[in-house]
Parts: C-alpha cells; structure tokens; sequence
C-alpha cells in the first residue's frame, strides 16, 4: 500500500515568477549570494546569476534589488489551527494564511480540537477539507492516546496508513510512564514521530505561570520548571529503553535542554522545539499580567532563555516552533488567571526573532534559517531547499522593513499575539508554498511586472 | 490618585496621606450623627465576586458616612451566575455611572483590568491572592496609632502566606514604612521568590521574640483543597501564636476572621497587646479616607460642593 501524500493544501494555481537580483540564502546547500531564480510549474526551473534572467511572457517579475532575501521556506511541527470545533479561534484557511504571511510552507496542526483528532475518519475528512481550505501545505498528527485522556491508544496503525505524520497529546502530557511505554513500542509497528507535551500536572495543577520572584510578587500559583524537566528525563530515559522516537514539544528551560542533550550524547533519538517566545521573554513580562503573556508552558527567567538560546545554537534543541495557539478575543479578555493558555506566533515568529537575535548579533541569520527549516527533516519530511529542480518553497524577506506587529491587524482569526505592539525589523514579503504564490505582503511596496 | 489598586503602586507619601486623612475622620466616627456631606450626590458601587461581611460593610459604611450613595451588586444570585463575563458585568454596571467601583474578585490584577474598561476610580478589595490594599493602609493606621512611629520596627507575618492577599499588601506596605519584615509559615505556604520582595523568610518561629509586632494570617480552611500542612493539629504546635509564644510589648495584629485555636489561641485574642478590634474600627475611616481621596475635589458634581465647615480637608489632586 503505498502512503499517502503527507501534507495536503497549498495554492490551487502554480506561479510562473521570476525572482531577479535576490540575496539567496539556503543554510543545506551553502548558497549564499545574489542570484535569479524563475519558479515555473511547481518547481524552481532554474537558478542563474544574478541580473542574467529576463522576464517571459506571463511570468512576474520579483524585483529583488540586490538587497531582498530570498530563503527556503520555514516550517513549523507545531501548531493549532482549532478545526474541528473550534473556529471562532481560528480555521483551516485563516490558521495557513497567517502560517503563509510568516513566511511559512509547511505547518502541523495538533489534535486537541473538538471532538479530538484521534480516528481515522476524522483525520480523512480533514485531510479533505485542508485540501480544498488550505493555504499552504498541512499536515495532521493526531493523538497518542483516545480523547486525549491517556487511557487507552488511539488505533495508531490505521492513523498512519491515513497519512498521520505523528502523535501527540499536545496541551496536555502522557501523564502514565506505562501508556507512553505501550506508544513506544506500537511505534515500531506504525511510524512517526511521538511528539511530547511534558508536564507533571502534580507539580503544575494550580498555576498560571512560571514559579519564581514574580508569581511571589503577583500572588498567582507557580509552575516550576521541574514540571517540564522532571518528565523530558523520564521520557528520555524511556525513548532510550524502547528505542523509541520522541519529540518534546516547546521546551522552555534549562534542565530540560540538560536532559534533552544527555539523551542526545547517548545516542537516543530524540529531538526538541522552542517557541520564539521562549526565546525572547522572561516571566518579567507576565509582570503586568497582559493575558497573552500566558501561555503552557510559563516564560521563565533569563538564565532558563539564555540556556534555551544555546540550545537551539549548538544544536541540542532541532527547531523553532511556534506553537501558534490562537484564542477568541473575548477568552483572553479575562483575568489573568481565568484566561486560556496561548500565544499566537505564526506571522511574528521569523521577525521576532530575526529583531531579537539576529539583529544583536546573538543567532547567525544563515542558523536561524536553518532552525526554522528543520522541523520537516524531523517528522520525515524533505526541507525546502534553493536548488533547480526542487518544489518551489520559498520565502522572500525584506530584513531592512520596520513594522509593528499588529498595526495592520493579522491574518490569523485571532489577535492574542505575545508580541503585539513590539516594533520589528524584517517582513516576509512573499510565501511561495508547493510552487504557487501563497502569501503577497499587503503593502504595495514591492512588484512590477 | 486616580485608582487604589495596589500597595505596589503606592509611595511612602501617599500611604501617610491616605493615614493622616483617616485620623481626621476618626472624629467623625465619634459624633452622634456620624456622617459628613463630603461626597454628596456620588455614587459607590461594590461589585463583590467573593463572600465578604466585614470588608463590603465595612466600604458600605464609610461611603455612608460620607453621605455617597451606595449599591451593593454580589455575584452570586446575579447576571453573573448565568455566565456574564467581567467585562460585560463592569460595561453593564458603568451605564449606571458610578463614581468609584469597590471590586473583590478572586483573580489577580482584576481591578487593574477593570480601571481599563470604565471611568469609575477603582478601588482593590481583593484581588485573588494578589493584593488587599485597604486592609494593609487600615493596619498601617492601627499599627501607627499604637506604637507612634512604624519606622525601624521587626515585624513577624506568620502563617500561610502563599494565599494571603494580605500578607502581600502588607509587606509592602511595612516595608514603605520603614519597618523590617519577616514571613514566618511552613515551608509548602511560603512562596518561592518571595525574599525578592525584601522581606526575611523562616520557616520556625524560635526567633519571634525579637519582633515588636506579631500579624498572625488566617489560616483559610476554604483554600486548603490540597494538603498544604499534614494537619491543623500540626500547624498550631508549630505556627499558632499563643500565650507561650508572645511574649509581653508585642501587638498582636490578625486581619480576622479568627480561626480560635487554630493559629491564635484564644487567651492571646483577648489579650490587651491584640489589636484585633481597633483593626476593625480603622476600617471604616481608613476605607472613608480612601474614597475621599479618590473622589473628592477632582470632578466636584455641580450640586454638592462640600458644605462650608464640615470637613476642613483639602482634596488631593489627581496624581
């Protein structure tokens, strides 16, 4: 039986385009420089120096001006786009047009929807609706366990031959060594990645943020971090037992990295997430108990942020995911403490931290890249790469753009964005995703042709 | 001041103001009719989300005293119950335009939220375990009726201060006024990090005898859905002030509802170094103090300027 095409949506028509004079930039391949590059039926047709490709009949023109980067497209392994059940959050077409407006060609949609993604059925039918919905390529990884409810496993055998890419019971944690042990090994029967939600809810239950100086200050209950870490050892250490394959989602301090980079030294295969704004913000800014500041799990402090950096840097922590987490205007506009957890992140996520890390020399861009790139290699799937030949997945930048986000709205149906109102430097300018236009930035600023 | 939202956001002057201002209406507690015309034709609105006796009459009576109009709106029984948000009850309720809302919710940052959404002075009545900023000026007026002077005094808070929204106010307030602060409680009821906020922690109270005042927290039986100590039994032999435990010149302070023999004994209740009662009693000219200076002078209300001679205070202008 062959498999099915794991990733489905995308552009109904394929762009005829001519890229002239861009800066390419594809950390797999080593290109590094200007260069022209037509994109013709799906595919990148060709690459040439810069300034040596005339536009054809039919085909636009992007002008890059020697100065516009173009790279592969990002991909991102984790997010939630609420369908079924819950699209006054977010849907399958609003949830990718705001993964397109980021620069991204590839998403991953969790399953804690309503009803739970956990049967076949239900991931063929919204496999059907991503197709025809869809802005650029889905996929659906549904859950380890029926219900989300760590009982009992979902038939993950018959998911798989669906087209599921994974499993995980994201928003909450495989809280039975025993239940996630079974996973393991009918792993060896059905594939994919078990990605891992980590969090000993016994040592979570009651709080709405990160344990330390300011949850005292603020009298809100703590989450401490050995919440998260405690249970990334003991799931390495039962990865390592089954030789299982495991992915810990949104990782968010230091002594998870510590476990995170034991497991790697000893040669189990596993692999790790961070969000931008774990990257970026520390439970200092939970301070003024802004609702989108909370988020599963809490931002931590700055020395759990810089392990975190170092993590993604040296190669311990695999990519960036966002964890785009939208949520209806009213449900955030609460107290702090009644409010959901999450932050939306798609369409701020590669600015975010292009402003933060880049920027400050802290990240090299062509890394960024790469981190942001990596997610598909870790669920199987080819990375975009800049390279004749290849399917046209690509993002054109703009790093020199000044924007501040949200001041134009947002393509996501929600607006619960950690960094609204923070002044950002580089914009996606255009998102091409399986060969065909899929994001144009809204300002006029760019094309003729 | 526009709103009164934390002891946070206080400064040393403003808490001395607020004070200085509650001894000038002590007096008029005293009188036989005990009411001054200071904010006549303003209208006090206390939106409660959690039961409170004493804090809600306590507000009731001052803004009476003060001649305002007062509405008193529970959650409990209203639009609330059948699923109204925060905000539409506050939107709803401002129709009414209220000069002040006196909010006691359970969530933190509440009446900060709220201060957003309408033009009412917000006053904190409690928010979650975050802040209660009236009970902590109250208990600074008691504490400097009773001793002169707060500056350079040890005091001891004791007992749970993980949820005290008290403990929290307090502290801060203290320390703003120069006294040195030590939480004392068992180790699972005092917060990790709290140290940041200046004050000493310890976990056993073999050195309460160097504190000049001991405030002893409720124990609150209602937040106890975990086991944060093994028993009560356990907690009062090691954390309940009594006879033994407090030695003669130390004020004994206790935001009340007393559990007797739980984290006070009761011989210490009724013992002459409790101030328990006067805490009760500054309520009302601590609380009247607050609402005056919120309301009065700033948007005087055309047909009640203060009548001439009632009260010889000068309104605050807004900060």
């Amino acid at each position: 039986m062959s498999r099915p095409s794991p990733l489905l949506g995308g552009p109904e028509t394929a762009a005829r385009l001519l890229l002239s004079d861009v800066v390419a930039l594809d950390p797999r391949t080593g290109l590094d420089g200007p260069i022209d590059v037509r994109v013709r039926d799906g595919l990148i047709s060709e690459l040439a120096a810069a300034g040596t490709l005339l536009a054809e009949d039919g085909e636009e023109l992007l002008a890059g001006e020697g100065r516009r980067r173009l790279v592969p497209g990002f991909f991102d392994p984790h997010v939630h786009l609420r369908t079924p059940g819950q699209e006054h959050k977010e849907d399958l077409e609003t949830g990718t047009r705001a993964a397109a407006a980021g620069g991204y060609v590839g998403v991953l949609a969790m399953p804690n929807t309503d009803p739970v993604l956990d049967s076949a059925p239900l991931l063929r039918s919204l496999r059907e609706s991503a197709a025809r919905q869809a802005r650029i390529p889905v996929g659906f990884i549904p859950a380890i366990t029926r219900g989300l409810a760590g009982e009992q496993l979902t038939e993950m055998a018959e998911l798989a031959a669906e087209g599921a890419l994974g499993f995980t019971d994201d928003g909450r944690p495989v809280a039975s060594a025993g239940m996630l042990r079974k996973a393991l090994q009918y792993q060896r029967l059905c594939g994919g990645v078990l990605a891992l939600h980590e969090e000993d809810q016994t040592l979570s239950r009651g709080g709405a943020m990160h344990e330390g100086a300011v949850s005292a200050a603020l009298g809100i209950g703590g989450i401490p971090t050995i919440a998260e870490s405690t249970m990334v050892a003991r799931d390495v250490a039962l990865a390592g037992y089954e030789g299982g394959r495991v992915h810990f989602q949104h990782l968010s301090c230091a002594e998870s990295v510590e476990a995170l980079a034991a497991g790697k030294s000893r040669g189990f295969r596993v692999s790790g997430e961070v969000s931008p704004h774990h990257l970026l913000l520390t439970e200092e800014d939970v301070r003024g108990l802004d609702t989108r500041m909370k988020m599963h799990p809490p931002l931590a402090t700055e020395a759990d942020r810089r392990s975190l950096i170092e993590g993604l840097r040296s190669g311990t922590i695999d990519c960036v995911a966002t964890d785009h987490a939208p949520h209806a205007r009213d449900e955030k506009e609460v107290p702090f403490e009644q409010a959901p957890m999450g932050t939306t992140g798609l369409e701020t996520a590669f600015a975010a931290l292009y402003t933060g890390l880049v920027v400050p020399g802290i990240l090299e861009l062509s890394l960024l890249i790469e981190r942001m790139t990596a997610g598909a290699g870790l669920f199987g799937l080819p990375s975009a790469t800049i390279a004749a030949g290849e399917p046209a997945n690509l993002a054109l930048l703009d790093l020199d753009a000044e924007w501040v986000a949200g001041e134009h709205g947002w393509e996501s149906r929600s607006e619960n964005c950690c960094f609204a109102g923070r002044r950002l430097k580089g914009r996606v300018l255009v998102t091409i995703a399986a060969g065909g236009v899929a994001h144009r930035d809204r300002s006029p600023a760019l094309v003729e042709g | 001041m526009n709103h009164l939202l934390s002891i946070a956001e206080l400064d040393r002057a403003a808490i001395e103001r607020v004070v200085t201002q509650a001894e000038r209406f002590a007096e008029v507690s005293d009188r036989e009719i005990k009411k001054v015309p200071a904010l006549r034709g303003r209208m006090v609105l206390n939106l409660f989300y959690e039961a409170s006796t004493r804090t809600r009459s306590s507000f009731e009576l001052a803004a009476k005293r003060l001649s305002a109009d007062v509405v008193n709106f529970a959650a409990s029984g209203s639009s609330v119950e059948k699923g109204e948000s925060l905000k539409d009850t506050v939107l709803t309720l401002s129709a009414h335009k209220p000069d002040a809302i006196v909010l006691r919710t359970p969530w933190a940052g509440a009446s900060e939220l709220v201060s957003r959404w309408c033009s009412a002075a917000i006053v904190n009545a409690g928010d979650g375990k975050h802040e209660h900023p009236t009970q902590a000026l109250l208990d600074v007026y008691t504490l400097r009726r009773r001793l002169g002077e707060i500056d350079g005094a040890s005091i001891w808070i004791v007992g749970d201060v993980a949820h005290s929204r008290v403990a929290r106010s307090n502290l801060l307030a203290f320390q703003k006024m120069g006294a040195k602060v030590t939480v004392a409680g068992p180790p699972t009821l005092i917060p990790r990090g709290i140290e940041e906020l200046g004050c000493e922690v310890r976990f056993t109270l073999d050195e309460l005898d160097g504190a000049d005042v001991v405030y002893a927290l409720r124990m609150q039986r209602e937040r106890m859905n975990e086991t944060w100590v093994p028993s009560l039994r356990e907690y009062a032999s090691w954390y309940q002030i009594n006879g033994r435990r407090l030695k003669p010149r130390q004020v004994l302070m206790h935001p009340g509802p007393v559990n007797r023999g739980v984290e006070l004994s009761g011989e210490v209740v009724d013992s002459p170094q409790a101030v328990i009662t006067a805490q009760v009693e500054a309520g009302v000219v601590v609380r009247m103090a607050v609402l005056y200076e919120l309301l009065s002078g700033v948007h005087p209300p055309p047909a009640a300027a203060p009548a001439h001679g009632e009260v010889a205070l000068r309104g605050v202008a807004a900060r």
